[in-house]
């Protein structure tokens, strides 16, 4: 479903990420942890190019995504992404956020775009809110929304971008809640998160991210009990020791 | 005072009108809402221009905004004054010669105000909106330009304020503006130029304080929904989410 090839990335001198080599099969859930500068934000984010790349390609379906040929507006319409600070729209209600996308850039009417974000409001408990503002809306309903949005255009593809790291630790479970449910029903996902439980639960495979490489690849099995690398070693017993 | 004001209300307020122009605090008033009105979408422009990523966009607006901040209004009267005739070929009024001005130099401010609205906003929403597959085009009028004019309608305001100052410059190339109209009754009664001039002051004073208020009631209207609403305990465990 997504292949980097020798993926490399520069913020100037720095190597952010050095020949990403890997691949991520359709309906599968992947979480990238690693600590923080690791480039786990920085690869997620090559994916709908919010950042571009220097070297390598990457490729999503049949597409590659830097063909000179790609309308980057559709294509990035067709890939689920939540952010850590959930992004809403403040001066657009609950409803009109999910809306926005369906009727701007797939040029849907009203009336189906509202049909559509309604039952994705009911899919993360939100129906209630629909036309609420953002900012009347704790932390963890923000991101529900965000999650609803996301998934307005029926993205193949749905990538999580930290999106329990700005929440307050009881808002926590009903964002992990939602995730959870689209993972069960056969998403393809990638997940940028510290959620360890998270990660042993749903998580088909775990990347293990450090200084820009992909250090240990395996399943959260395998990952959580018998890490083969060091710097894993190393991160998986801090996280026993907490 | 009071009999200044008794014999000469209609002057100070409308001018000569209906027997001559139009005048007074109307036409101060007219022509101040009419450039805000015609420089705003200038203005927008200007803005957008100035923050586009494209050089080419973002030089020449940077320039314009720069060179008529840069040079004080009543230049631009003069310049606008002499210039606009010899391009169009025939005497403009004075009226249309103030308007103009204005409009440019109004265009200029306001740019920057909105400029530094688009700005101040969080860089999330330009990213939020470009992973939604939205344009470039479509981000700026759909997600930041509604935000930033909405937070930024105090400095219209009182940009708005100002402007109706500037008004008073077209004094120098015979608009029968306010100013205009108290000189003129001050050269009537020869003898009050302190009542008269006391009553130019006030009369700017109530328009300018009044606008100015309202610009205070809206900011705080906009700081409060920046805070937002805590949402109510309730409100969280309603949610259909925890039960399933």
């Amino acid at each position: 479903m997504i292949r980097f090839s020798k993926v490399n990335k520069w913020y100037g001198d720095y190597h952010a990420l050095i020949d990403i080599n890997a691949q991520v099969a359709k309906g599968e859930v992947l979480v990238i942890c690693g600590p923080s500068g690791s480039g786990k934000s920085t690869l997620i984010r090559t994916i709908n190019r919010l950042e571009d790349i220097q070297g390598g390609s990457i490729i999503l379906g049949e597409q590659d995504i830097h063909a000179p040929t790609l309308d980057l507006n559709q294509f990035r319409s067709r890939v689920g992404f939540v952010f850590q600070q959930f992004n809403l729209f403040p001066h657009l209600s609950v409803i009109e956020n999910i809306c926005l996308a369906p009727t701007t850039v797939a040029k849907k009417s009203k009336i189906e775009a509202r049909s559509k974000a309604m039952s994705l409001l009911e899919r993360v408990g939100m129906v209630h809110k629909a036309n609420a503002f953002p900012q009347q809306l704790s932390g963890g309903q923000q991101q529900r929304v965000a999650i609803a949005r996301a998934l307005a255009m029926d993205p193949p593809v749905m990538l999580f971008d930290e999106p329990t790291s700005s929440l307050d630790p009881e808002m926590v479970g009903e964002v992990l809640a939602v995730m959870k449910s689209l993972a069960r029903d056969g998403m393809t996902m990638i997940c940028v998160t510290h959620e360890m439980s998270f990660a042993r639960e749903v998580a088909d495979r775990i990347w293990f991210m450090d200084a820009g490489a992909i250090v240990e690849a395996s399943t959260p099995g395998i990952f959580f009990t018998a890490p083969q690398q060091p710097r894993a070693k190393r991160f998986v017993s801090d996280l026993r020791a907490h | 005072m009071i009999e200044i004001i008794r014999d000469y209300w209609q002057v100070l307020l409308i001018g000569q009108y209906p027997q001559g122009p139009l005048g007074g605090v109307l036409l101060t008033l007219i022509l101040a809402i009419a450039g805000l009105v015609l420089s705003f979408p200038i203005s927008v422009v200007l803005a957008i221009l100035r923050i586009s990523p494209f050089a080419v966009l973002r030089i020449p607006a940077t320039v314009v905004v720069y060179t008529v901040r840069s040079v004080p209004l009543i230049m631009l009267v003069f310049w606008t004054y002499f210039l606009v005739p010899l391009l169009v070929g025939k005497s403009v009024s004075g009226v249309t010669t103030l308007l103009c001005t204005l409009v440019v130099y109004q265009a200029a401010y306001l740019s920057e105000v909105i400029r530094a609205g688009i700005q101040a906003l969080p860089d999330g929403q330009m990213e939020g909106a470009r992973a939604l597959g939205l344009s470039y085009v479509q981000t700026v009028r759909k997600v930041l330009l509604p935000q930033a004019i909405y937070n930024m309608v105090p400095s219209i305001i009182s940009q708005f304020v100002s402007t109706i100052k500037d008004t008073s410059l077209g004094y120098v190339i015979s608009v029968q503006e306010l100013t205009f109209a108290a000189n003129h009754v001050n050269s009537q009664l020869l003898t009050k130029p302190f009542e008269v001039f006391m009553i130019l002051a006030l009369t700017y004073f109530a328009i300018c304080f009044c606008l100015t208020e309202l610009a205070h009631s809206f900011e705080k209207r906009v700081a409060k929904k920046r805070l937002g609403t805590q949402p109510t305990l309730s409100g969280t465990t309603n949610d259909t989410i925890l039960e399933s």
